[in-house]
């Protein structure tokens, strides 16, 4: 099977085209439900779509970003007709994983798959793609990794921590089947052969499309940018996913994924200067977003952010996309030997939500989420429960037997667990009773005060500072 | 019901401050986010001088028609009975965007610059709502004063036009929609912050000093908060008449809703109360 790789179409045709497609009025942007305009033909088909469901929230159509614990954070999955950008990490490790793993879900479901990069050969970016991990074969691994996990977690049943048990899960893996939303992958296996094949792919590899230098206006975009636009509207418009060329059989959605924008592969300066007069990325994005916001397709960027120079750019971006999520990887930061994080790979932050069909704009309200890449299974965590657990650790000595019976003293509650500390530490500094009774504004403040006035040494190890969930100071 | 829901005492001064806007003409507002997002109060003024019967001109660079068609429609406004019959002039950035992009040489668009290698001003934008906010003499369908409305003009800055150019822009749109037709001009600009965006402090520090109202909302500086989103300034720079009231900035914390924001004092948010 080979790629199509037709590009950098006639002006004349693709001008037509899009005047064709404005006339139809037809965005993939529609509300779920009743209209009055003529598009619900167009909707009463989306639903079919597989690997897609509506969104709860906003009824946008949703597809699956290809890691469920990654679909919930982001409100059910990625909405079609908007970009989610990855900072990358900085070796392009785990990044590249979630990358994979879009492009996988994408085969999985049958949507047709446009990927586009300046590195690798796409067609050996698909060769390497992780392998599902379906019914059968799936409840036995889950069940593994999850009695791994359940040893684990049953020698660390605290007396303290009654309040987070009944947190919710991060993640409610189950079995899968293959028509669900969402599938896990097995990291450690690639992905059958026949499936690829039988798979409907357009790549696009920047050094290949380069040479065909040809007669481009001038225009403030770098070449590599014009050209992949050009073959992204192109394969939308030819392939019907616009809706003003309607697809012959069902409707189908085309994922884009494009691996590191805005790197020097792609012949884009803003990594190499730091004036802020590149707008090549910025624009890009804009008029990317265009193209989607006006088809059936949903777009995954990796971008490696920490090589731009100009910070001002970054801000840019994530104004100009709708999801945006960073990976902070530990590998090589000091805080890979930090024994917090001695079970996680890094840090993924949800940096923006998109903000769609509401006026509420939807934040997450768990900010502290690490990532570990088990055997198989790429995890996301809520980093508090672990840090309760490291905290016996940093406890001293004796302490954790006034830790019990402060425990059984209080019985259930849902006091904080900083609330519970500072209340310890009122006793000796016969101050803070009152603090314990106050709300959050207070507790930062308040248990660094009373840790002060407490005095000893022991707590200015430094570790208690870096922990993520407790002090928590705003950037 | 109201979009601004509240206590007695903000929702008292919050609704004078709107009637002022709404008859108080030739008016630049200006709207600035800092590390939130403020596009609600761009909902609301669409709905709000919709709602007003004025000629509204709504230069949407950042979401799609839909997008604020649903949120009109939950605030009481269609858009697209609105643009039916003449009252909304909406300008699609997103969609513009692709047809500028990927057309043939042809007809001067709006949003040419996009194309261009080196635009220098935005004369196309301006004589686009120049044309949109010309009053009409048939009488049939008098609107009440002319709206120009940007969401956002950060945007203009990513797409490569200079913070000069922008601040231009405005202010040709100033001289014919506020002086000329008595009109008023509603802009949003994000806040860059900490993140040394030049250009982006040009733009917002050159309005600011043009403007006569500034809203702006900023996250609250001790983080994420359920209860409360936020926290809005109210700044009026030209007080129409003196009071003591008028010189200090008015700030409420807020909380959106599925269809309103209710505010209050600080530090009175029902959730702590």
């Amino acid at each position: 099977m080979a790629a199509v790789a037709t590009c950098g179409t006639g002006a004349g045709s693709t001008g037509s085209v899009v005047a064709a497609g404005s006339k139809n009025h037809v965005t993939s942007f529609q509300r779920r439900g009743p209209r009055a305009s003529g598009s619900d033909s167009s909707y009463s088909r989306l639903v079919s779509i597989a690997g897609t469901r509506p969104s709860v929230r906003n009824g946008q159509l949703l597809v699956s970003t290809g890691l469920p614990a990654l679909d919930q954070l982001l409100g059910g999955g990625l909405a079609v007709g908007t970009v989610l950008l990855i900072e990358e990490d900085k070796y392009n490790i785990y990044s590249s994983l979630l990358f994979k793993y879009f492009l996988a879900e994408g085969i999985i479901n049958g949507h047709t798959l446009l990927v586009a990069s300046a590195k690798e050969d796409p067609a050996d970016i698909l060769q390497e793609l992780p392998a599902p991990l379906l019914d059968d074969n799936f409840k036995k691994d889950f069940d593994e990794e999850a009695c791994n996990h359940k040893t684990a977690e049953s020698n660390i049943k605290m007396k303290i921590a009654w309040r987070y048990q009944l947190l919710p899960k991060m993640e409610q893996a189950g079995p899968v089947s293959s028509s669900r939303f969402g599938h896990y992958y097995d990291a450690s296996k690639k992905m059958p052969q026949e499936l690829i094949e039988a798979s409907k792919w357009h790549g696009f590899f920047f050094p290949e499309k380069s040479s065909s230098t040809l007669n481009i206006e001038p225009c403030s975009l770098t070449h590599g940018y014009i050209k992949l636009l050009q073959f992204i509207q192109n394969i939308i418009y030819e392939e019907g996913f616009d809706g003003s060329n309607p697809q012959k059989k069902q409707k189908n959605i085309l994922r884009i994924g494009i691996q590191n924008l805005g790197s020097p592969l792609w012949g884009d300066d803003i990594c190499c200067t730091e004036n802020g007069n590149s707008h090549s990325l910025t624009k890009f994005l804009y008029v990317l977003r265009g193209l989607l916001r006006t088809s059936l397709s949903a777009c995954m960027i990796t971008m490696p952010t920490h090589l731009i120079q100009n910070k001002a750019i970054i801000s840019r971006v994530t104004n100009l996309s709708d999801t945006v999520v960073g990976l902070e990887s530990f590998i090589g930061s000091e805080r890979e030997t930090n024994p917090l994080y001695k079970d996680y790979h890094g840090l993924i932050h949800i940096r923006q939500i998109p903000r769609l069909n509401n006026l509420i704009y939807d934040v997450s309200d768990v900010k502290d989420l690490a990532f570990k890449l088990k055997r198989k299974l790429f995890t996301i965590e809520w980093v508090q429960d672990n840090y309760l657990r490291q905290e016996r650790n940093i406890y001293p000595p004796g302490f954790s037997y006034l830790l019990k019976q402060k425990d059984s003293a209080w019985g259930e509650g849902s006091l904080q667990h900083s609330t519970f500390l500072m209340s310890f530490l009122a006793k000796a500094t016969a101050f803070a009773s009152r603090l314990v009774r106050h709300s959050e504004p207070l507790e930062q403040t308040g248990s660094g005060r009373a840790l002060q006035a407490a005095g000893p040494r022991l707590w200015r190890d430094g570790r208690r500072q870096e922990a993520p969930g407790l002090l928590v100071t705003p950037p | 019901r109201s979009f601004w829901k509240g206590s007695l005492a903000s929702a008292s001064s919050v609704s004078t401050t709107w009637t002022e806007l709404r008859e108080g003409l030739g008016k630049l507002t200006l709207l600035c986010d800092a590390n939130t997002d403020g596009s609600f109060l761009v909902h609301h003024f669409l709905s709000f001088y919709l709602k007003a019967n004025c000629k509204v001109c709504f230069v949407a660079l950042i979401q799609s028609f839909s997008h604020y068609n649903i949120v009109g429609q939950k605030l009481g406004v269609s858009l697209t009975v609105a643009r039916e019959c003449g009252q909304l002039v909406f300008l699609e950035g997103l969609k513009s965007s692709v047809d500028v992009f990927f057309r043939a040489q042809a007809e001067p668009h709006p949003l040419q610059f996009l194309r261009e290698a080196n635009a220098e001003n935005l004369q196309p934008l301006y004589e686009f709502v120049r044309e949109a906010l010309k009053p009409v003499d048939d009488g049939e369908a008098a609107w009440r004063c002319p709206v120009l409305l940007v969401d956002d003009l950060s945007v203009l800055l990513s797409l490569g036009m200079g913070a000069v150019a922008v601040l231009d822009f405005i202010h040709y749109c100033r001289a014919t929609v506020c002086w000329e037709r008595k009109g008023n001009i509603v802009a949003l600009v994000h806040d860059s912050g900490d993140t040394e965006d030049e250009e982006n402090n040009i733009l917002l520090n050159g309005l600011s000093h043009q403007s006569h109202l500034i809203l702006r909302a900023e996250g609250l500086a001790t983080g994420f908060c359920r209860d409360v989103h936020g926290q809005l300034r109210i700044l009026w720079r030209t007080p129409s008449q003196p009071t003591t009231q008028r010189d200090q900035s008015l700030t409420y914390q807020y909380k959106i809703q599925d269809k309103s924001v209710s505010f209050f004092a600080k530090g009175m948010s029902p959730a702590v109360l």
